[in-house]
């Protein structure tokens, strides 16, 4: 059966780059890096792209945040092989924290049909790991998160996520929304054909109002958290020294390693 | 922001989104695979076929057989940014593409049918053979006969160096249909596995190892009579129009080598203390960065103009040879200059610099020397 299936992305800082916070309202400098689409939501755009080969349907997705980067972080899952954009662009909702955006995502994704809601369980900036199961609440759906290997069949969506023994194997029933783990897969690259079809793909604009937002939940002012300090991390090494007085330096550094879970 | 970043300002949207793509790929795989190949002296087949899915085998050819239809520019900025990782791949890619020049061009659209289309999609790379043992920057002197029986050409003869001849589904072959000279040759398609045709030796080179460079034989091999391109007696123009093209690949594949030639030094001498400080920190090793980044701007500039001259459809042959001479000399200096910046670690295989500067070498003598690049610019400012 057709599936429809919405992917919640977000644009975060290149990796590589070098991050800044704003003074004034400590929030992420974003105009001041180059920004990328956020590898683990490309991560859930490769799934969801499996899944739509495998049952045939319709992949949208759906991202909030200012113009340029936004629409390129659209445009990038676009020409991947998605189907079309929302693009949910407000400047009320800046600053939002985590809980903030889920409720706003959530505002879109009541506004269309989707048998499943995709996103990267983290975004490789904030890593709250919050958004998936908070737009599962604000939509009272079931949430699978941190997971892999997402199937559907018959109203039904199963999943792996791995522990440190091995894999859970849930299932859900449809709609649910899905977190998909970071190295879920291996996302492709968007071909040349596919950057070239994305532009002329269906872009839809939508504002706070239009989503039916309540301006008092989302901003800076509707956030529940607050940044009150931010400094840079000491990048000062941690360093032991292992001695041999007793002869067992070989057990420290092993007992060092255990700990430290390299072997 | 280092200058090929802001070049980034001047391309369309779509163009960026495909520069950022090919950059993805060349760091997050290409450029590790191309020292395992290199190594192994291998042809990267699945690689080949990887630029096939991506849709990058036919970007700058008619969308009526499939192409992408950009500009040649759009094509060549693809090109140098495979050979800012992988040189030998960007040449492969660079030769199919002569070969498809020749075919859109001169091809009547029975042929373009039955191979373009084919050829643009990457399902069948080709290769160009031109060059025999005795002739070279003499080509218009090659002595491979084409002779007609029956509806057909028996085609006899060597050729020489010839990239991925024995691996490319289809040859852009010049052979001799009648008397001496350029006016004696023809062009023709030849598949691979024809009866008489025969990938006899691969060359053991001092670079791009990864591009197989064949010698070829023909003994009878037919060759049907609809597979030659253009008229009798056309084959040279078709040569030297799709050479013209392919100059501008090379003098593109030549800034990418330099630009990962100055990357790699503006790398190293970042991390190298001597004396106490950074060696970047030192004039010395400043100026002979600053020319090198000042050469590879330079050579891209040129080359991006003479594309821009092809894409208006314009005479670009002049500045396609200067931007070939000047390009690939850009190349040889600049990985020169960062074997000297790496020091004793320039000259080892740790360092990915001495392949760079072994690469460069090439680049100066394929696709015409640099000797006949300054006697095509000579000729064209004497007066006549």
């Amino acid at each position: 059966m057709p599936l429809s299936i919405a992917v919640c992305v977000k644009r975060v800082p290149d990796t590589a780059a070098e991050k800044k916070l704003d003074d004034g309202d400590k929030t992420l400098d974003r105009d001041s890096v180059e920004s990328i689409l956020n590898p683990v939501d490309e991560m859930a755009v490769e799934e969801a792209l499996k899944l739509k080969e495998a049952n045939e349907g319709e992949v949208t997705i759906v991202c909030a945040g200012p113009e340029g980067a936004a629409q390129q972080a659209i445009r990038k899952a676009l020409s991947m092989g998605a189907d079309k954009g929302v693009h949910l662009k407000d400047d009320s909702l800046h600053g939002s924290d985590a809980q903030g955006i889920a409720y706003a995502l959530a505002q879109v994704l009541k506004k269309g049909e989707y048998d499943l809601i995709l996103c990267g369980a983290e975004s490789t900036d904030a890593r709250t790991n919050l958004v998936p199961p908070a737009i599962a609440e604000h939509l009272n759906l079931p949430n699978l998160n941190f997971v892999k290997n997402v199937e559907t069949s018959d109203g039904k969506v199963t999943a792996h996520r791995e522990t440190d023994k091995g894999h859970d194997v849930l299932e859900s029933s449809t709609p649910a929304v899905l977190g998909v783990v970071w190295g879920a897969n291996e996302p492709r690259y968007p071909s040349f054909k596919g950057i070239m079809a994305a532009k002329q793909k269906p872009l839809e604009t939508l504002s706070a109002a239009d989503a039916e937002i309540d301006a008092s939940k989302v901003g800076l002012d509707g956030s529940k958290t607050e940044v009150l300090e931010f400094g840079a991390r000491s990048t000062e090494r941690q360093k032991n020294v292992v001695d041999n007085k007793e002869g067992d330096a070989h057990v420290k550094l092993a007992d060092f390693l255990q700990q430290q879970k390299f072997i | 922001m280092a200058s090929p970043e802001r070049l980034m300002h001047l391309l369309s949207e779509d163009e960026r989104a495909l520069r950022k793509m090919v950059r993805e790929l060349v760091d997050g795989e290409l450029r590790k695979l191309s020292t395992e190949y290199e190594e192994r002296a291998e042809d990267p087949k699945q690689s080949y076929q990887k630029l096939a899915e991506l849709g990058l085998a036919g970007i700058p050819f008619d969308p009526e057989y499939g192409g992408g239809g950009e500009r040649y520019l759009t094509y060549l900025m693809v090109i140098e940014e495979l050979a800012r990782g992988w040189l030998a791949l960007a040449i492969g890619l660079g030769v199919h593409t002569l070969a498809c020049d020749g075919l859109q061009r001169f091809g009547d659209s029975s042929l373009k049918e039955r191979y373009l289309a084919d050829m643009v999609s990457g399902r069948r790379f080709g290769a160009y053979a031109l060059s025999e043992p005795a002739s070279g920057s003499d080509a218009s002197s090659l002595s491979t006969k084409a002779t007609r029986s029956n509806g057909s050409y028996l085609v006899s003869g060597q050729k020489q160096f010839c990239t991925r001849g024995g691996e490319a589904d289809l040859l852009l072959l010049m052979a001799r249909t009648s008397g001496e000279g350029p006016r004696g040759i023809s062009a023709f398609i030849v598949e691979q596995g024809t009866e008489g045709f025969t990938p006899t030796k691969v060359e053991n080179k001092m670079g791009w190892r990864s591009s197989p460079t064949w010698e070829l034989v023909f003994e009878e091999c037919p060759v049907p009579e609809e597979n030659r391109i253009g008229n009798e007696g056309e084959g040279f123009k078709v040569a030297l129009s799709a050479l013209d093209a392919g100059r501008l690949g090379i003098a593109a594949c030549s800034i990418g080598l330099a630009q990962a030639a100055l990357e790699a030094s503006l790398r190293f001498a970042s991390e190298r203390e001597q004396f106490g400080s950074r060696i970047i920190d030192f004039q010395g090793i400043q100026f002979m960065l600053a020319d090198m980044a000042t050469q590879v701007e330079a050579g891209r500039a040129l080359y991006r103009h003479a594309a821009s001259l092809k894409d208006a459809g314009v005479d670009y042959s002049t500045e396609a040879s200067m931007a070939k001479l000047f390009c690939s000399d850009v190349a040889m200096k600049v990985t020169t200059d960062a074997v000297q910046i790496h020091g004793g670690y320039g000259y080892i295989e740790e360092y990915p610099v001495e392949r760079y500067m072994r690469e460069a070498k090439a680049l100066q003598i394929v696709e015409g020397t640099n000797q006949i690049q300054r006697m095509v610019i000579g000729r064209r400012l004497a007066p006549r």
